[in-house]
């Protein structure tokens, strides 16, 4: 059987988001226990979890978590990564044998510094730096994955339901300000742990629910700039052009969703401001290969915050509730309430309305 | 008569019980092949005139003419066709280059044929156009490869020039003196409305269509025919032919007899003179020398216009198309080798230049392998004969597509082959005014609306299925094609996936 990334499989999903705008920090316990009444939206085949502010002690470093089929790749990989790293610390990612997880592959993070000689030979920031690494590797290194490479945050990820994937990786014993999750329901049978999601690069992360119908006019433009889609999934090529937008172009939130969620035409001629009219014409002229059809609900996570955005249309069903200085966002209103009971302000946002919260500066 | 006779291609059958002498059919055909014997009282056909225009098919009140194919054949031979041994009588009595018209007719691959549309099932919803918008709207031209903001942090919203359509379809070029008045005029309304785009073809841009400018690209060829400031400023893009599928490699020739009245001086040449365009530009003898053409014209025009550059689809395609693009050109024109003509030599239509299909997958993943895909639009013709085909041309790569010979159907041509003749008996591709009259602007460019609001009518139909509502999303998706009864190699070319892979 195929292995994904040599063929491309759709899959239906549930995510669930949690973040604090006062930057005050929780376990994975209450994330976890949003995903079990979405049970019968994942099919066990896959689910992650994204946490943001986990890695305080190392927060100048970039962490990368890697899969490794074997110990020679992770020789041959740590070998690749100390020509162009200071590594700081490396260690194996505490995990907790369960009968629901099976099968894993050595499973390791690294705390890294690009080198300065090569930052500089390479005329590169060290974003860009790391985000080539990561192509590499992920590319070009069989047996050998990056699923993780933001600074002071990382993505936990599994073959099997979400709940036993927090467990495995003892989710309960971290400590982040933000955290997203998802369930996986493939329509195929892969098992490939790399496939699961969420998909990050650099402190971008994306959960996803949905089947893009612009998949490969997406792909084949993003891959024009460096981004190598080697799963074939819907999430990875919406983080790369998540980082591209963001990243790269330097977009804000709100003119990314503007592009890839792009207001229909007909809405736009309706403006009455007309600078609106024409920043929104700029935006859809330029990145017309960006945009993103058929149904999807995402949750995109960064360094302090996150963007929950739906399908122009809102194919995707996808709640978000507010209490206190917390939000929660999640394909059913049923999993925010198993992470707050009293949660206030539940509303649907409308398709294309990206929902953007930040935590306090300074708080993260 | 003797060696040189040649039976009929075509023979005219008359229902002799339904004919009723009305003699509509004479008056019809320019090419004289009917005539009444007021002797024995009965309508006579000289078939061996006969092109097979059918204008008296369609103009029999009676509905008693029918064309048929002639069956007298040479002996069969499946290596001497009839039409080989033909022509080598033709050039044994006349010692000359044969020509033809519109595009090549032979049974090679249409590649179009070949390949599949998918459809949404299951996990993923199709979206019925009639219930939700569904967008059609694409630009071509430059994309900036870093956004600009002002000081205080706005988008700095300025394009490069563009051009917009409603459709991703545009009328190809055709030129006033290849096609008459009234086609033209049939194409510059039909545009307007359609808002999209037709193209003048190298023969400058009649005085009475330059209201028509923002819907016009106008194109500048080797002869450099009508082409003056005015003409340059006139459309909303310029057009530079490089090449025509139909003849790659050389030139073009409008016989002086069609150089009469407006069209001389649109042309700005004698009546009656030869119109020869040269095979190359002979200002262009490298790309280096296309560079300057383009900076050339964008200086004369002050940057407000987009340039294209037209080429025939030829072997060495992707790497003259990665030249083109690097040479500063805004959209590329790729046409295929079954695009039309208004006269070619035969040999040179037939044999000379690549499927479009092909020369379009390879052109746009060259142009992604050296990351400049974005620095150019690609339209693509010869031959589009159906909104399938324009979504698969978009699946492939394309950003809009050209076409020419189904508008043409549109206004009534029957693909007779003959328009070298001039006398076209549908008003198209002549220049008397008997003839001419015969085509009502009006009616015609209904007929176009018609058509392309069918096309898009059925663009959307199948974007929907596919859960696309942007026709955006459809450009250079090739996952959604799949294509059937291929090489390894050919769908290695097109860069799609086998049927049931």
């Amino acid at each position: 059987m195929e292995r994904e990334g040599q063929i491309r499989i759709p899959a239906g999903c549930a995510i669930a988001a949690l973040v604090s705008r006062d930057g005050s920090k929780t376990s994975g316990e209450a994330i976890t226990n949003a995903m079990k009444p979405m049970r019968d939206r994942s099919n066990g085949l896959g689910g992650g979890f994204a946490a943001y502010g986990i890695y305080p002690e190392y927060k100048d470093f970039y962490a990368l978590h890697l899969f490794f089929d074997s110990r020679d790749v992770r020789k041959g990989c740590e070998a690749f990564l100390k020509e162009r790293f200071e590594i700081v610390q490396s260690e194996i990612i505490p995990t907790r044998k369960i009968p629901e997880i099976t099968d894993e592959p050595i499973i390791w993070r690294y705390f890294v510094a690009p080198l300065q000689s090569q930052l500089k030979s390479a005329q590169l920031d060290g974003d860009e730096f790391v985000s080539r690494a990561v192509m590499k590797i992920n590319a070009q290194m069989d047996g050998a994955y990056v699923f993780s490479s933001g600074k002071n945050m990382g993505a936990f990820k599994a073959v099997g339901f979400p709940e036993d994937v927090s467990r495995f990786y003892r989710l309960e014993e971290y400590q982040a300000y933000q955290w997203t999750a998802h369930g996986r329901y493939p329509t195929n049978t892969p098992g490939w742990w790399g496939g699961a999601h969420p998909f990050g690069l650099l402190d971008y992360t994306v959960v996803h629910n949905g089947e893009i119908s612009s998949y490969d006019a997406n792909r084949r433009f993003i891959e024009m700039f460096g981004y190598k889609c080697t799963l074939q999934t819907d999430t990875e090529v919406i983080t790369y052009i998540m980082d591209y937008l963001l990243r790269v172009q330097r977009l804000t939130l709100t003119e990314t969703a503007n592009v890839i969620a792009a207001p229909f035409w007909s809405a736009i001629e309706q403006l009455s401001d007309a600078e609106e009219r024409a920043r929104l014409r700029y935006l859809r002229a330029v990145f017309p290969s960006l945009l993103i059809t058929g149904p999807f609900s995402i949750v995109l996570g960064f360094n302090g915050g996150l963007m929950a955005l739906n399908d122009r249309l809102k194919l995707r069903s996808m709640v978000v509730g507010e209490k206190d200085d917390k939000v929660f966002v999640a394909s059913e209103e049923a999993a925010i309430r198993a992470m707050e009971e009293n949660v206030e302000n539940v509303w649907s946002p409308a398709g294309g309305e990206p929902v953007v919260v930040r935590v306090k500066e300074g708080a993260f | 008569m003797g060696v040189d006779f040649l039976y009929p291609e075509f023979e005219v059958v008359r229902n002799a019980s339904r004919c009723t002498n009305c003699r509509l059919c004479e008056r019809q055909c320019a090419n004289e092949v009917h005539s009444f014997d007021a002797e024995s009282g009965v309508m006579l056909a000289d078939d061996s005139k006969c092109v097979n225009c059918q204008r008296c098919v369609a103009f029999c009140p009676t509905r008693a003419l029918k064309i048929v194919e002639s069956d007298c054949k040479f002996r069969s031979n499946a290596n001497w066709s009839d039409q080989t041994i033909r022509e080598i009588y033709k050039q044994a009595n006349s010692g000359g280059v044969l020509l033809s018209s519109m595009g090549n007719p032979n049974r090679l691959p249409v590649y179009w044929d070949r390949i599949l549309v998918n459809a949404s099932q299951v996990t993923n919803p199709s979206i019925d156009p009639l219930r939700e918008p569904m967008e059609t709207r694409v630009f071509l031209g430059k994309k900036p490869a870093r956004i600009k903001r002002d000081a205080q942090g706005r988008l700095d919203v300025r394009l490069e020039p563009q051009i917009e359509l409603a459709v991703p379809i545009m009328f190809s070029a055709m030129s006033y003196g290849s096609i008459s008045y009234n086609a033209h005029e049939s194409l510059a309304r039909a545009a307007t409305e359609l808002g999209i785009m037709y193209n003048t073809g190298e023969g400058g841009l009649h005085e009475d269509f330059y209201k028509y400018g923002p819907n016009t690209v106008v194109q500048v060829a080797s002869g450099r025919f009508g082409v003056h400031e005015r003409f340059l400023l006139a459309g909303a893009a310029i057009e530079i032919k490089m090449g025509q599928g139909a003849k790659p490699g050389i030139g073009g020739h409008l016989p002086g007899a069609k150089i009469v009245g407006d069209v001389s001086r649109t042309r700005m040449i004698p009546e009656g003179t030869d119109a020869i365009s040269p095979a190359p530009h002979h200002d262009i003898y490298s790309i280096e020398d296309l560079r300057q053409l383009i900076f050339s014209l964008k200086e004369a025009t002050e940057y407000q216009k987009p340039i294209i550059v037209k080429v025939a689809a030829v072997h060495n395609i992707a790497a003259i198309a990665s030249g083109i693009a690097r040479a500063g050109a805004d959209v590329i024109a790729i046409d295929g080798f079954r695009g039309g003509t208004g006269a070619a030599p035969t040999r040179i239509r037939d044999n000379v230049g690549i499927p479009v299909e092909l020369a379009l997958a390879a052109v746009d993943r060259r142009l992604r392998d050296e990351g400049i895909r974005n620095n150019v639009s690609l339209v693509v013709g010869g031959s589009i004969r159906s909104a399938a085909d324009v979504v698969k041309a978009i699946a492939l790569g394309a950003d809009a597509c050209y076409v020419a010979t189904a508008a043409l159907v549109a206004l009534g041509c029957r693909l007779c082959r003959t328009c070298q003749s001039g006398k076209c008996n549908w008003g198209i591709a002549t220049q008397r005014p008997e003839l001419v009259k015969r085509l009502d602007p009006e009616l015609g460019s209904r007929r176009l609306v018609n058509l392309v609001s069918a096309w898009r009518h059925e663009l959307m139909e199948m974007m929907g299925g596919m859960g696309i509502n942007s026709v955006e999303a459809l450009r250079g998706n090739r996952l959604m094609l799949r294509g059937v009864g291929m090489t390894e190699k050919e769908l290695q070319i097109l860069g799609i996936a086998h049927a049931g892979e």
